[in-house]
C-alpha cells in the first residue's frame, strides 16, 4: 500500500506481553501472590431511591471467616466532593438499585460471597422513575455535553431550509443501554503500609485513578501508587477510578490487611457505568440531486442524580457531512439509575448509527446511490467552524471500500434478492471520530551496554500500545528494538493520560519521542559520547507543546461496507461479510491495528444484532444482567471480517503522525448492517437491536 | 460420580473436605473449603492464575480447563468433586517451547486484552480432541463423515468462549494453523 517502513514503525509485530498472556503468566489486578490477603464482596442496594435505614450485619459476621462489614454507618471516610459516584458507603442515601452500600471482608471468597447474601439492610424507600422517554417532564438542556463540548449548536436557518427542501427525512432512532462488558470485571488488590496505599488495579490510566485516590483518601499523591500492569478489557468503562478500587482500598484500611476485590459479572451492569439509552431525532432537507442543505440532530439520553453525564450524541453531525442551514441540540433527563459513562466511541458511536441511517434514507428518497450520496455531500471545509480539516479521506474510505467490496452495480431496490431462504442486502455507513491527543511524561534511559529503557505510564488494555510505544521509541533513538525495553501501568512511572478517546497512542508516543529526542542531544553532549556508569536520563513532558496545537478540526474517517443475509421466515440476521476501510493517519504497527479495527467493527456488529439492556421499571435495573441473557457477539456471529487502512500524512496531529484506531471500528458498523437490513427485506429498523420480531412484524418482501 | 468413588472426604470440619489432585502432572493433597469451585481452587490456593473469572457463571468460558483431557469450565465445577482427578491449565501447556496453540496464538495475534485467552485455548485444545473423535456439531452436515476441521466448525464449537476484544476471526486462524501443523 505505502512505501515499505524503514524503521520499526509501520512493521508487523507480535505483542511483547504475547507469551506471558498465552501462558497464563501475565498478571491482572487480583493475582498477585499478597501475603495474609483478604476477600472482599460488594453488596448491592436492594433498593432503587431511598435511605438505608437500618444494616444488621450480625448473620454476616456470625459465618466463620467473616472479618467484617463495612457500610455506610462504620466505614472510613473518604473526602466529600470529590466524586460523588465515588462517595461509597459514606451516606445512608441510596441513588439507584444494585449502588454498593457494604463490602464484606473475609478469609475466603467463599465466606465473602455467602457473607454477602447475609448482610441484611432495610430501607425506607421512595417512589422511583427510571424510564427514558422523549415525554419525560424532566428533560433539560446540561451546560455541555461529554466531555466538554457546547450542548447546542445553530447555523443558518435550519427550519427555513427544511421547510424549502424539496426532499425531506424526519426519523427518529433509538438506542437501549449498552453494557461494556470487558471480559476481566473491575477488580483491586489494595494494601495499606504506613499511611501508603498499594493498589494492583484494572483501569485504563493508572495516573487519574491515583490522583483520584489521593483526594478521596486525603493522601498526597506520592502516597499512593497504582499498578495496572495488564487489564482485560475496558472499552470506556475503566477509563476513571471506578468502585471496585475505592470499596478495596476502604475494606483494607478497615481490616488493616491487603483485600482483593472483584466485581461480580453482573455488578457490571449499572455502577461502572454503561452506554446511555438514547432517542435521537435527525431531519435531513436535500435538494433532488440529494445536495443537504437543512441538518438537525435532537439527541436525548438519560444521566442519574449522582452525576451529571451528557451523551454527546449529535455531535459526530456537527462535521460530518455539508449543509448550510443546521442544528444539533442535546437534552438529559435525571434518572434513578446508575450514571452512564464512556463506551467505546461516546456520543460518535450511537450518533453515527442515527445519522448514517438518516443517510441511507435520504439515499432511497433521492434514488442515489448511498455511497455517492456521501461524496456529494463531502463538506471541504469544517461546516460549522469554517476550519479547514487538517486531513479528511472519507470519500477516499468509501471508494476504496466500494471497490474492495463489489459495490459497483447495486441494485438498491429493497427485499428483492433471495437466496434460498435468505433474503440478500449491502449496506454502507461513513465513520469518523476525532483525532486528539493529551499532554503526557515520558523518561528515556541510556545505559552504558547499548540500551535503553524507555518510561511511561501508558496503559495497555489490549490495545497494544506496550509494543507501538516500543516500536515508535526505537525508532525514535534510531536503535534497532531489541536494544530498548519500555515499562508502562505503574503510577511510579512518569505521568501519564487514560487509554480512552482514541488518544492514547498519540498522545504516549508523542512523549516518548520527545524524551528520546532529548536522551540523543545528551548523548550526543556527553563527553566522547560516552554514557556514564550509571546512566543517563532524560525526562520530558508535552505538556506546553500540546497546549500550543493550533485548533484545528482533526479526525480519522472510515467506510463500512456490509452483506446480511435475513431468513425469510425467522427473520435471523447473518452477516457473512464486513468490510472497513480507515484513514487514521500512521499505522505503528498493522499486527495490532488491524486487531482493533476488527474488534470496534465486531463490537458494532454486536450493538446492531445482539446488545441490549432491558431494564425492568418495577425495579430500576436490567433484568438480564449476565452474559447469558445480555448477549455479546460469539465466535459463531463472526464470518468474513476486513479492515483497511489508506495511508495518510497529517503534519498537523503529532510526532508519530497518529490519528488513534480504537474507537473508528464502532463508529457507523451499526447503521451499514441495519441498512443492509433494509436493502435486503425493506424493513428499516429505527430502534437497535435488530431482533427478529423487529423483522416478523412486518413479513420480508419476497 | 466416576468408578462410583465417593469423592472427597470430610475433613475435621463440616465445612471442608480433602481431596487429591494432580494439576499440570503435580499431585496435591488439599483440604477444602466444600464450597470452593475448581477455579477458585486453583486461582487462590494453587497460585495458578493463568485461569481466569469471567463470570463465575458458566457464562463466558474464561476459566476453561481439561478435566481428565475434557473441556470443562471450571468455575461450574465444585472442587470437592474432583478427588482423583486430573487438571491441566494452561500453565501446563507449554514444555520449553510454547505449546502450538500457544504459539500460533502469539503468530496471528488472537487477542488483545489476553483475559479471555487462557480459556480459549484450553478450550480449543479439547475441541481439537472432539473433532478428531469425529463428534459432530451443530453445523455438522454428515453425522456420520469424519468431522472435516472447517472455519465453520471452529467458530461453532468455539462459541462458547467470549472474547469481548472480538479476536474471533485470528483465533479461528491460528487454531487451524495449529491444528494442521499437529
Ligand atoms: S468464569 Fe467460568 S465460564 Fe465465565
Ligand atoms: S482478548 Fe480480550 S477478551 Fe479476548
Amino acid at each position: 500500500m505505502s512505501a515499505p517502513p524503514v524503521g520499526a514503525v509501520g512493521r508487523e509485530h507480535p505483542r511483547l506481553e504475547g507469551r506471558d498472556k498465552v501462558t497464563g503468566a501475565a498478571r491482572y489486578a487480583v493475582e498477585y501472590p499478597v501475603e495474609n490477603v483478604t476477600y472482599g464482596w460488594a453488596v448491592p442496594a436492594a433498593a432503587t431511591r431511598g435511605r438505608i435505614l437500618r444494616v444488621d450485619a450480625a448473620p454476616a459476621l456470625a459465618l466463620p471467616g467473616v472479618l467484617d462489614v463495612l457500610h455506610h454507618g462504620n466505614a472510613p471516610r473518604l473526602t466529600p466532593g470529590v466524586d460523588a459516584d465515588l462517595f461509597l458507603l459514606q451516606e445512608p442515601a441510596v441513588h439507584y438499585r444494585g449502588q454498593f452500600v457494604a463490602v464484606v471482608v473475609a478469609e475466603t471468597i467463599e465466606a465473602a460471597r455467602e457473607a454477602a447474601r447475609l448482610v441484611r439492610i432495610d430501607y425506607d424507600t421512595e417512589p422511583h422513575t427510571t424510564v427514558l422517554s422523549e415525554h419525560h417532564p424532566g428533560l433539560y438542556r446540561p451546560n455541555k455535553v461529554n466531555p466538554s463540548y457546547p450542548t447546542d449548536t445553530e447555523d443558518g436557518d435550519f427550519d427555513g431550509g427544511f421547510a424549502a427542501a424539496e426532499v425531506r427525512v424526519d426519523a427518529t432512532y433509538r438506542t437501549p443501554a449498552y453494557h461494556n462488558n470487558p471480559m476481566e470485571p473491575h477488580a483491586t488488590t489494595a494494601r495499606w503500609r504506613d499511611g501508603r496505599l498499594l493498589v494492583h488495579d484494572s483501569n485504563q490510566g493508572s495516573t487519574p485513578v491515583q490522583a483520584t485516590l489521593a483526594e478521596l483518601f486525603a493522601l498526597p499523591r506520592e502516597a499512593v501508587r497504582v499498578v495496572a500492569e495488564h487489564v482485560g478489557g475496558g472499552f470506556g468503562s475503566k477509563g476513571y477510578a471506578k468502585a471496585a478500587v475505592v470499596l478495596a482500598a476502604l475494606a483494607a484500611r478497615q481490616v488493616d490487611r491487603p483485600v482483593r476485590l472483584a466485581l461480580t459479572r453482573q455488578q457490571l451492569f449499572g455502577p461502572i457505568g454503561y452506554r446511555a439509552p438514547t432517542i435521537q431525532r435527525v431531519r435531513l432537507g436535500a435538494d433532488a440531486d440529494g445536495r443537504i442543505a437543512a441538518v438537525c440532530h435532537d439527541a436525548i439520553s438519560q444521566t442519574s442524580t449522582l452525576t451529571e453525564f451528557a451523551e454527546q450524541a449529535a455531535v459526530y453531525t456537527r462535521s460530518m457531512y455539508a449543509g448550510r442551514h443546521r442544528r444539533t441540540t442535546h437534552r438529559v433527563v435525571r434518572l434513578d439509575v446508575p450514571t452512564p459513562f464512556w463506551m467505546r466511541a461516546p456520543g460518535e458511536c450511537p450518533g453515527a448509527y442515527a445519522l448514517e441511517s438518516a443517510m441511507d434514507e435520504l439515499a432511497t428518497a433521492c434514488g442515489i446511490d448511498p455511497v455517492e450520496l456521501r461524496i456529494r455531500n463531502d463538506p471541504a471545509v469544517d461546516p460549522e467552524q469554517g476550519l479547514p480539516f487538517t486531513s479528511r479521506n472519507l470519500v477516499a474510505c468509501l471508494r476504496d471500500g466500494a471497490r474492495r467490496f463489489g459495490w459497483a452495480d447495486r441494485d438498491p431496490t429493497p427485499g428483492v434478492r433471495r437466496d434460498g431462504r435468505w433474503l440478500v442486502g449491502t449496506g454502507v455507513a461513513g465513520a469518523s471520530y476525532p483525532a486528539r491527543a493529551r499532554a503526557a511524561a515520558a523518561a528515556a534511559t541510556a545505559a552504558p551496554d547499548g540500551t535503553f529503557e524507555v518510561r511511561i505510564n501508558a496503559t495497555d488494555i489490549g490495545t497494544g500500545a506496550r509494543t507501538a510505544l516500543w516500536q515508535v521509541a526505537a525508532d525514535a533513538l534510531d536503535v534497532p528494538v531489541d536494544r530498548v525495553a519500555i515499562r508502562v501501568g505503574d503510577s511510579d512511572l512518569p505521568a501519564a493520560g487514560v487509554a480512552g478517546g482514541s488518544m492514547g497512542t498519540a498522545s504516549w508516543s508523542w512523549a516518548v519521542i520527545r524524551a528520546c529526542e532529548g536522551l540523543r542531544d545528551r548523548l550526543r553532549q556527553a563527553p566522547g559520547g560516552a554514557v556514564p556508569a550509571d546512566g543517563l536520563t532524560v525526562e520530558v513532558s508535552t505538556a506546553d507543546e500540546v497546549r500550543a496545537q493550533r485548533p484545528l478540526p482533526r479526525y480519522a474517517y472510515g467506510a463500512h461496507f456490509c452483506e446480511v443475509r435475513v431468513d425469510a421466515d425467522t427473520g435471523e440476521v447473518r452477516v457473512p461479510r464486513l468490510l472497513g476501510v480507515f484513514a487514521a493517519g500512521r499505522v505503528v504497527n498493522p499486527t495490532t491495528a488491524r486487531s482493533q479495527l476488527i474488534g470496534g467493527m465486531t463490537m458494532g456488529m454486536s450493538m446492531a444484532l445482539h446488545e441490549e439492556g432491558l431494564l425492568d421499571e418495577r425495579y430500576g435495573d436490567w433484568v438480564n444482567h449476565d452474559l447469558a441473557m445480555y448477549h455479546v457477539s460469539v465466535c459463531a456471529d463472526v464470518e468474513r471480517i476486513e479492515a483497511y487502512w489508506l495511508p495518510e500524512e497529517d503534519p498537523e496531529l503529532n510526532p508519530a503522525g497518529v490519528k488513534g484506531i480504537g474507537e473508528i471500528g464502532i463508529v457507523g458498523t451499526a447503521a451499514a448492517i441495519t441498512n443492509a437490513v433494509h436493502h435486503a427485506t425493506g424493513v428499516r429498523v429505527r430502534d437497535l437491536p435488530v431482533r427478529l420480531d423487529k423483522l416478523l412484524e412486518r413479513p420480508p418482501t419476497r | 460420580m466416576r468408578g462410583g468413588r465417593e469423592s472427597g472426604k470430610p475433613a475435621d470440619d463440616q465445612w471442608s473436605s480433602r481431596l487429591a489432585l494432580t494439576v499440570n502432572g503435580v499431585g496435591h493433597d488439599l483440604t477444602l473449603d466444600n464450597r470452593t469451585t475448581l477455579l477458585d481452587a486453583l486461582r487462590e490456593r494453587l497460585g495458578l492464575t493463568g485461569s481466569k473469572k469471567g463470570c463465575d457463571h458458566g457464562q463466558c468460558g474464561s476459566c476453561t480447563v481439561l478435566l481428565d483431557g475434557r473441556r470443562v469450565k471450571s468455575c461450574l465445577v465444585l472442587a470437592v468433586t474432583l478427588d482423583g482427578r486430573e487438571v491441566i491449565t494452561v500453565e501446563g501447556l507449554a514444555g520449553r517451547r510454547l505449546y502450538p496453540l500457544q504459539a500460533a496464538f502469539v503468530a496471528h495475534d488472537a487477542f488483545q486484552c489476553g483475559y479471555c485467552t487462557p480459556g480459549q485455548i484450553c478450550s480449543a485444545r479439547g475441541m481439537l480432541d472432539e473433532v478428531s473423535r469425529d463428534w459432530p456439531s451443530a453445523v455438522t452436515a454428515d453425522l456420520t463423515a469424519p468431522v472435516e476441521l472447517t472455519d465453520a466448525e471452529v467458530r461453532e464449537r468455539m462459541s462458547g468462549n467470549l472474547c469481548r476484544c472480538a479476536a474471533y476471526p485470528n483465533i479461528v486462524t491460528a487454531i487451524r494453523a495449529a491444528a494442521s501443523s499437529r
